[in-house]
C-alpha cells in the first residue's frame, strides 16, 4: 500500500530552521529552508546530509517549496542551493520572492561582515539562488511535474506568506507554514478549501495559548507604551523589519495622532520606507479594509514615524524604536538594547517569539545578568514586557483549521515537544485522527488508502443510475455488475455485454436441464396451477407467469409438467435455466422437490 | 427629410401628436439625422434561455462585463459569476464611471416615438437598421452595478474551479488586459475551450498562455481585432507623431478613450516619447471619475504583468512609469473638468478622457471647446466606434482628426498559427470570421480558413457541439479493488469481474464493497429455510471461451466419473454419464447439463464447466 512519508530536518519538536522533506506518491518534497537563530554553528542549517552524503539534491529533490519570508523559514536557502547544490525550481509567491532575497542580504551581512566568519554564502550566491525561484499565485494550481501539483492558499502570518497544497494523484499534503486564523491590524486570516490531505502538517508554536482578544493586547501594549513615555523613559521594541512592525507602527501610528502625542518614534532600519513600499505594491496580499480604502488613504504612508540614526539612541527625553533583529541576538537592536538596559524608566517590550539562546529569550526568562562578548556583563534594569503579537495560530486557531481542511491524519512542527503533546492528545480526543510529532530527523509513514479511478462506461453507468432510482434504499443497496478491462495503464469498466464485443469474444451459454418428480392426484394442467399458485405465494417480488402454452416462467426460467407413462399421479416437471439465472434454479428444483403444500 | 415623413402620413389628430413628440426626439445635424434622448445600450440576448437557469457566468475581461447588473439582476439569476481579482476590480470602475457619466447629465425620458416600426422603417440609415430597439435599455444604477458584482467569486490564472463535481473550469492568461482570461472547461474526458479577447503582442499584462489550450475537443473563438489592417505597433508611431505636431503648432490633443487598458501602454509610450522629442514639459490630463483609482489600481496588481513589469516591484518601484509622471506633475489626474482642474490647467496639453463613442461624458466639452480650431487634433485609438459616426453629431469641425485604432488582439494571421499550435478538433466562431468583411470582399486573408472549416454562429442561434460522450469517471475503493481478481484474455488485456455497489453524489461516482448479508440467527434460520429466497437480481457473470473435450474428459475422470459415452454431433459431443445418468452436451458456444434429482453431482458438474470457461 502506498506511503507518504515526512522528516524534519528543522522544526520537528523545535522552533528554528524550518525544514520538512515529504515523500507522496514517489516525489520528494521540501518544505521550507530555515535557519536557527539560536545557534552560531552548524546547527544553525538544516542536516542536509540526511538527504545524500554526498553530491548535489538536485536527484533527490522534485522541488522546493518556501513558505513565507522568515529566515527561520527561507535562511537556509541559498547555502542548500548554491552551496551543497540544487538546481530545481524553488516556489514561493511574489511577495516572498521579493522580500527573501533583502532579508537574506541583511542576515549575511551581519554574519560575515559584523562576526566575520568566513565559509558562509555570497551575495553573489543569494542572486543565483533566487534565479531558480519560480513565483507562486494563491489558487494556482502549478504543474511541477505531469503528476505533482502544488498550491497555494492564503496564511495571513505576514505579507505574502502561504500555505500549500502538494497533490500526486488522489495522495495529498498540507504544509501550513506559519499562519494566523485571525485577522490583524493589516493582514486577513489564513483560509484553506475542505481538501481533506492525508496529512495536514502544522505549525505549533502556540499550542496551549488561547489567547485574549487582539483588542485588550493592544490596548495593554498602548498603555505599556504611554506610561514609559509620560515617565520619560524610552521604549525599545525589537522587530523583524518586515511584518509585525508595520502592525504596530500602524497602531502606534493611529494612537499618537489620536492622543496627539509628541515623542519621536523611530524605526531603526533603511528598510522602513523600502518596506513600506513593499507593502504598497502587494496590497491585494493585506486584509479587507486596507485594500478598500488604498486609493483614498494607504495606511503604510506614516506620518509620526521617521528613520532612526544610530546617534539618536543616545538623545535625552523619551523616545519609541522600533528596531531589528526580533530576537535581540545581534544587529542595532542589541545595540540600543545594551544602552538602555541600564536604566529602570526603560521598557523593552517583545512582540513575538524568541528562540532559545537569543538574548531575547534570556530576559523573558527574567534573567538579570547577561554575558556578553569579552566577559563583560550587562545588568539588566529596564522593565522587561513580553506581548504576543506575533501572528500564528493558538489552540483554537489550529482546531479551526483542521475543522476547515479535515485531515486524515495530524503532523505539528515548528513547536515545542511538552506543548506539541498537549495539542496532540487534543486533537486525537476531538477529531479522532492520528495525531504525529516527529523530533529532527525521525520519519513518520502514513499509510494511504487511496481509491482506484476507473472510466465507467456512460451508458452502465446511466443504466445503474436509471436503475437505483432516485432514491436509492440504503438498507437495500443495488448491486451493479460489470467488467473491468485491462489494457496498458487504461482502466475501462464496462457492461459484461459490451466487453464481449469489444474484445471480440462470442457469449457461451450454460444451460441446466433438470426434471422433479413430484407425486401430485391432478390432471397435468392443474398440477402446473398448483405450482404457479405456490411459486407465487414463495417467489414475492420476482415475475412468476402463468403463460397460455402450458408454461410456468419465473424470471427466465421456463417450468413445464408432464405425467409419466405409468403413474398419471407422477407428475415430472421440467425445469431448465442459463447459468446467469443458477441460483434461482438451483433453489427452485430443491423447493419442487419437498413437494407442494397440501393447503393449496 | 421632415417633409418626407410628413408626406408619409395622414392627417389624423392622433398622428400628429406623435410627429410632434417625434419631431423633439429627432435632431438634424450637417445632412444625418440623430435620436435626442437618454443613452440606452443594446444588451445580450435575454429572451433565448431562462437566467434563472444559468448556473455559471465566467469573465473574460473587463470590456465583456459591462451588462453584467442586466443579466444578473431582476432576472431571477442565481449562479456565480467567475472573474479575476483585477477584471473585477477594473470592471467595477467602468461601471461606475458610466454611471457618473449617465448621473451627471440627467435626462427625464428617453426617446421611444422613432422606435415605432412604421416610423423607424422611413428613418435614414443607421437609425433605419438599427434591430431590436425595444430591448435597449437605459444604464443601471450603481446600486445594481454593486448587487452584481457581489454574485463575482474571484478566481486567479491557472486555478481549478470545480462546478458541482460535474466540469472543472479554469481561467488561463489572456495577454489583452489586466486579468484577462481564456476559459477551459473541462471534465476528465472532454475538453472546451472559451478564447475571446487574447493578444500575442507584448504590452503590460502577462503574457497569453497557449500551451494550455492543447488537445480541446472544441474551440470556441471570439474577441478577434476589430481593425484587422491596422498594425498596432505602427498605430502607435502615428499617434505620438500626431501628437508632438500639434503641440509644436501650439495645438491641444484630445484623445477620446477607456480609463483602462490601452491608456497605460500610451502613457508609458509618451513617457520615453515627449522627452526625446523634446516636449517634457507638455502637461498630460487624464479626467475620468475613475482616474485616480485605475492609475492606482494598475500599480498593485504585479502578479497580472508580463514579466518586465512583474519584476520591477522586487526593487521595490512601481510596475507602471505613470507613477513617475505622477510625481514629476507631468501626468495630472482629476474626476471631471469642474473645481480644481479648471483652474490649473495649461494648454497646450495633451488630455485623456472619456467616452469614446463621445456621446456623454467630460469628452462632450473639449469637443466643444477644442472643436473650432484647427490648431488642435482628436487622435483616436480605441477601436469599438466609427470614429466618423462619433463625430458626426459635432460637424462642422475644424480640428484634426487622426484615426490610429490600437486593437492588440489577435488578427486572422496570429489566429491560424496558433490554431495550428493547439489543434483543436473542431473551432466554433462567429459567422462574420468565416468570411472576408464586406467592405473587403476579396481579402480572403481576412477570415479564418480551416480544415474542419469552422461551425460557424451568429446572434441567436444555438449549435449542438460534436460531443459523444462515452465515458465518466468513477472510484473503485481501496477494498474493492483489492478483492478483484484480473485473468489475462488476451495479450496484454486482462478482465475482471466488478460486483459493487455505485454510490452517486454530487455527481462523483464510487464503487464500495457490496455489504456481506447480515446472518440471522440460527435457530431462526431452521425454521425458515423453506423460505430462504435467493436475492433478486444478482446475476451472474457472462461466460466465453469453449471446452475441449479431451481436457474436459480428464477432469471428469479426475472427479470419479468414468463411465462417460461420447457421442458425436453435428455442432459437438454428447456426454452420457452412464453411472450418473446425467448428460451433458458441449457445443463450440454452448453447454448443457441435463441431470436430474442429484443436486450435488449438478454443482459439481456445474463448477468442472466453469472452470474452463472465461467470466465476464
Amino acid at each position: 500500500m502506498p506511503d507518504i512519508k515526512v522528516t524534519p530536518l528543522g522544526a520537528g519538536q523545535d522552533v528554528g530552521r524550518s525544514c520538512i522533506l515529504v515523500s507522496v506518491g514517489g516525489k520528494n518534497i521540501m518544505l521550507d529552508c530555515g535557519m536557527h537563530m539560536g545557534y552560531n554553528d552548524d546547527r544553525r542549517f538544516p542536516d542536509f546530509s540526511y538527504i545524500t552524503q554526498n553530491g548535489r539534491l538536485t536527484d533527490f529533490l522534485d522541488c522546493v517549496i518556501i513558505s513565507h519570508f522568515h529566515l527561520d523559514h527561507c535562511g537556509a536557502l541559498p547555502y542548500m542551493s548554491e552551496m551543497v547544490g540544487y538546481d530545481g525550481p524553488i516556489y514561493m509567491t511574489h511577495p516572498t520572492k521579493a522580500i527573501c532575497p533583502i532579508l537574506l542580504e541583511d542576515f549575511r551581512k551581519i554574519t560575515v561582515d559584523k562576526k566575520g566568519e568566513t565559509n558562509f554564502f555570497t551575495s553573489q550566491m543569494i542572486k543565483d539562488c533566487m534565479k531558480k525561484v519560480v513565483p507562486l499565485n494563491l489558487h494556482q494550481t502549478v504543474q511541477v511535474d505531469d503528476e505533482l501539483e502544488i498550491k497555494a492558499y492564503y496564511a495571513g502570518h505576514v505579507l505574502g506568506a502561504a500555505m500549500v497544497l502538494i497533490k500526486v494523484g488522489s495522495e495529498s499534503v498540507v504544509y501550513t507554514g506559519d499562519y494566523n486564523m485571525t485577522p490583524d491590524r493589516h493582514l486577513g486570516a489564513a483560509w484553506i478549501d475542505k481538501c481533506r490531505p492525508d496529512i495536514l502538517i502544522s505549525e505549533s508554536t502556540y499550542a496551549t495559548t488561547i489567547r485574549d482578544s487582539k483588542r485588550c493586547r493592544e490596548r495593554d501594549f498602548l498603555k505599556k507604551v504611554h506610561e514609559t513615555i509620560e515617565r520619560g523613559g524610552k521604549v525599545l521594541i525589537p522587530v523583524f523589519a518586515l511584518g509585525r512592525a508595520q502592525e504596530l507602527c500602524i497602531l502606534l501610528e493611529t494612537f499618537w495622532e489620536r492622543m496627539n502625542l509628541k515623542a519621536p518614534i523611530y524605526f531603526s532600519t533603511g528598510l522602513t520606507e523600502k518596506a513600506n513600499h513593499y507593502y504598497k505594491l502587494f496590497i491585494t496580499w493585506t486584509n479587507q479594509k486596507i485594500r478598500k480604502t488604498f486609493v483614498q488613504r494607504n495606511m503604510f504612508e506614516f506620518k509620526h514615524i521617521k528613520a532612526f540614526d544610530r546617534s539618536y539612541a543616545d538623545n535625552p527625553g523619551p523616545m519609541v524604536v522600533f528596531a531589528t533583529p526580533g530576537m535581540l541576538h545581534a544587529g542595532q537592536s542589541l545595540q540600543i538594547f545594551k544602552k538602555w538596559a541600564g536604566n529602570e524608566k526603560n521598557m523593552v517590550i517583545m512582540p513575538g517569539y524568541c528562540v532559545q539562546g537569543t538574548v531575547g529569550h534570556k530576559i523573558l526568562n527574567g534573567q538579570k545578568k547577561l554575558e556578553m562578548e569579552g566577559r563583560a556583563t550587562l545588568e539588566v534594569k529596564l522593565q522587561v514586557e513580553y506581548m504576543s503579537f506575533s501572528a500564528h495560530a493558538d489552540a483554537k486557531g489550529i482546531m479551526q483549521l483542521i475543522r476547515m481542511a479535515e485531515p486524515r491524519n495530524m503532523l505539528l512542527v515548528h513547536g515545542e515537544a511538552k506543548k506539541m503533546e498537549f495539542l496532540k492528545d487534543k486533537i486525537e480526543q476531538e477529531f479522532s485522527i492520528s495525531c504525529y510529532m516527529p523530533a529532527n530527523g525521525e520519519t513518520t509513514t502514513v499509510t494511504t488508502n487511496p481509491s482506484v479511478p476507473v472510466d465507467i462506461s456512460l451508458n452502465l453507468l446511466k443504466r445503474e443510475m436509471a436503475l437505483g432510482g432516485p432514491l436509492p434504499d440504503p438498507k437495500k443497496p443495488r448491486t451493479m455488475h460489470g467488467t473491468l478491462i485491462m489494457k496498458d495503464s487504461s482502466l475501462r469498466l464496462v457492461s459484461p455485454e459490451q466487453a464481449l464485443k469489444e474484445l471480440g469474444l462470442s457469449e457461451h451459454q450454460l444451460r441446466f436441464t433438470c426434471r422433479v418428480h413430484l407425486q401430485d392426484p391432478h390432471s397435468d394442467s392443474d398440477t402446473l396451477s398448483r405450482i404457479y399458485s405456490h411459486l407465487k405465494s414463495v417467489l414475492k417480488g420476482y415475475a412468476v407467469q402463468h403463460l397460455p402454452d402450458g408454461t410456468v416462467m419465473v424470471e427466465s426460467i421456463v417450468l413445464k409438467v408432464s405425467s409419466s407413462g405409468e403413474d398419471p399421479n407422477l407428475k415430472v416437471i421440467l425445469l431448465s435455466w442459463s447459468y446467469q439465472d443458477e441460483e434461482l434454479g438451483s433453489f427452485l428444483s430443491s423447493l419442487l422437490k419437498k413437494g407442494l403444500p397440501s393447503g393449496l | 427629410m421632415y417633409a418626407d415623413l410628413m408626406r408619409c402620413f395622414n392627417w389624423t389628430e392622433c398622428m400628429l401628436i406623435v410627429l410632434c413628440s417625434l419631431l423633439k426626439e429627432l435632431k438634424e445635424c450637417a445632412g444625418r439625422v440623430f435620436v435626442d434622448s437618454q443613452p440606452e445600450f443594446c444588451l445580450p440576448e435575454r429572451e433565448l434561455l431562462d437566467l434563472s437557469t444559468v448556473d455559471v457566468i465566467l469573465i473574460s475581461n473587463y470590456h465583456c462585463m459591462m451588462a453584467l447588473p442586466y443579466i444578473t439582476e431582476h432576472t431571477g439569476f442565481s449562479g456565480t459569476v467567475y472573474a479575476t481579482e483585477p477584471t473585477f476590480q477594473i470592471g467595477r470602475l467602468l461601471m461606475e464611471e458610466l454611471v457618473t457619466f449617465m448621473e451627471r447629465v440627467p435626462k427625464a425620458q428617453s426617446a421611444t416615438c422613432w422606435k415605432n416600426k412604421e416610423i423607424q422603417r422611413m428613418l435614414p440609415g443607421p437609425l433605419k437598421d438599427a434591430v431590436d430597439v425595444w430591448s435597449w435599455k437605459r444604464c443601471y444604477s450603481m446600486q445594481e452595478v454593486n448587487s452584481a458584482l457581489s454574485k463575482v467569486q474571484l478566481v486567479g490564472y491557472s486555478q481549478k474551479v470545480e462546478l458541482f463535481g460535474a466540469v472543472q473550469v479554469t481561467p488561463l492568461s489572456s495577454g489583452y488586459s489586466l486579468g484577462s482570461s481564456n476559459w477551459i472547461i473541462q471534465s476528465h474526458y472532454e475538453k472546451v475551450s472559451y478564447v475571446s479577447g487574447s493578444s500575442l503582442l507584448t504590452t503590460h499584462p502577462q503574457p497569453m498562455d497557449q500551451s494550455s489550450l492543447k488537445n480541446s475537443d472544441v474551440l470556441i473563438l471570439t474577441g478577434l481585432t476589430q481593425i484587422p489592417t491596422a498594425n498596432p505597433d505602427g498605430m502607435l508611431g502615428e499617434f505620438c507623431s500626431n501628437l508632438a505636431m500639434t503641440i509644436r503648432a501650439g495645438g491641444n490633443v484630445l484623445v477620446p478613450c477607456y480609463s483602462s487598458g490601452v491608456i497605460y501602454d500610451l502613457l508609458e509610450c509618451l513617457y520615453q516619447f515627449m522627452d526625446s522629442a523634446n516636449l517634457g514639459t507638455t502637461p498630460f490630463y487624464f479626467i475620468s471619475p475613475v482616474a485616480n483609482s485605475s492609475l492606482e489600481f494598475s500599480q498593485i496588481f504585479a502578479e497580472w504583468l508580463c514579466q518586465n513589469k512583474q519584476s520591477k516591484v522586487y526593487l521595490p518601484e512601481p510596475p507602471f512609469p505613470h507613477a513617475e509622471l505622477i510625481q514629476t506633475n507631468k501626468l495630472k489626474h482629476y474626476p471631471s473638468i469642474h473645481g480644481e482642474f479648471s483652474s490649473e490647467f495649461r494648454q497646450p496639453c495633451v488630455v485623456f478622457t472619456g467616452h469614446p463613442s463621445l456621446r456623454f461624458g467630460d469628452v462632450v466639452h473639449f469637443m466643444e471647446l477644442w472643436g473650432k480650431s484647427s490648431l488642435n487634433t482628436i487622435i483616436f485609438t480605441e477601436p469599438d466606434f466609427s470614429y466618423l459616426d462619433a463625430l458626426a453629431p459635432y460637424q462642422p469641425l475644424a480640428m484634426k482628426c487622426v484615426y490610429c485604432p490600437i486593437d492588440t488582439r489577435l488578427n486572422f494571421h496570429q489566429v491560424s498559427k496558433l490554431l495550428k499550435e493547439v489543434q483543436p478538433l473542431h473551432v466554433v466562431c462567429p459567422e462574420q470570421y468565416t468570411q472576408p468583411p464586406p467592405a473587403q470582399s476579396h481579402r480572403s486573408d481576412l477570415m479564418l480558413e480551416l480544415q474542419p472549416p469552422p461551425m460557424a454562429y451568429r446572434r441567436c442561434s444555438v449549435l449542438g457541439l460534436p460531443f459523444r460522450r462515452r465515458y465518466e469517471r468513477i472510484q473503485l475503493q481501496p477494498e474493492l479493488a483489492k478483492a478483484l481478481v484480473p485473468s489475462e484474455i488476451k495479450p496484454g488485456i486482462s478482465v475482471a469481474t466488478v460486483s459493487a455497489v455505485l454510490q452517486s453524489k454530487d455527481n462523483k461516482h464510487v464503487l464500495q464493497p457490496v455489504p456481506k448479508p447480515t446472518p440471522v440467527p440460527p435457530s431462526k434460520k431452521r425454521k425458515r429455510l423453506m423460505e430462504e429466497v435467493p436475492e433478486l437480481l444478482s446475476p451472474k457473470p457472462l461466460l466465453s471461451g469453449s471446452i475441449p473435450l479431451d481436457a474436459f474428459l480428464a477432469s471428469l475422470h479426475k472427479s470419479g466419473i468414468t463411465e462417460v459415452k461420447v457421442e458425436e454431433t453435428a455442432d459437438g459431443h454428447i456426454l452420457h454419464l452412464q453411472a450418473e445418468d446425467a448428460l451433458i452436451q458441449l457445443e463450440e458456444d454452448a453447454t448443457h447439463i441435463v441431470c436430474d434429482n442429484n443436486e450435488p453431482l449438478r454443482t459439481a458438474l456445474r463448477d468442472l464447466v466453469l472452470r474452463f470457461l472465461q467470466k465476464l
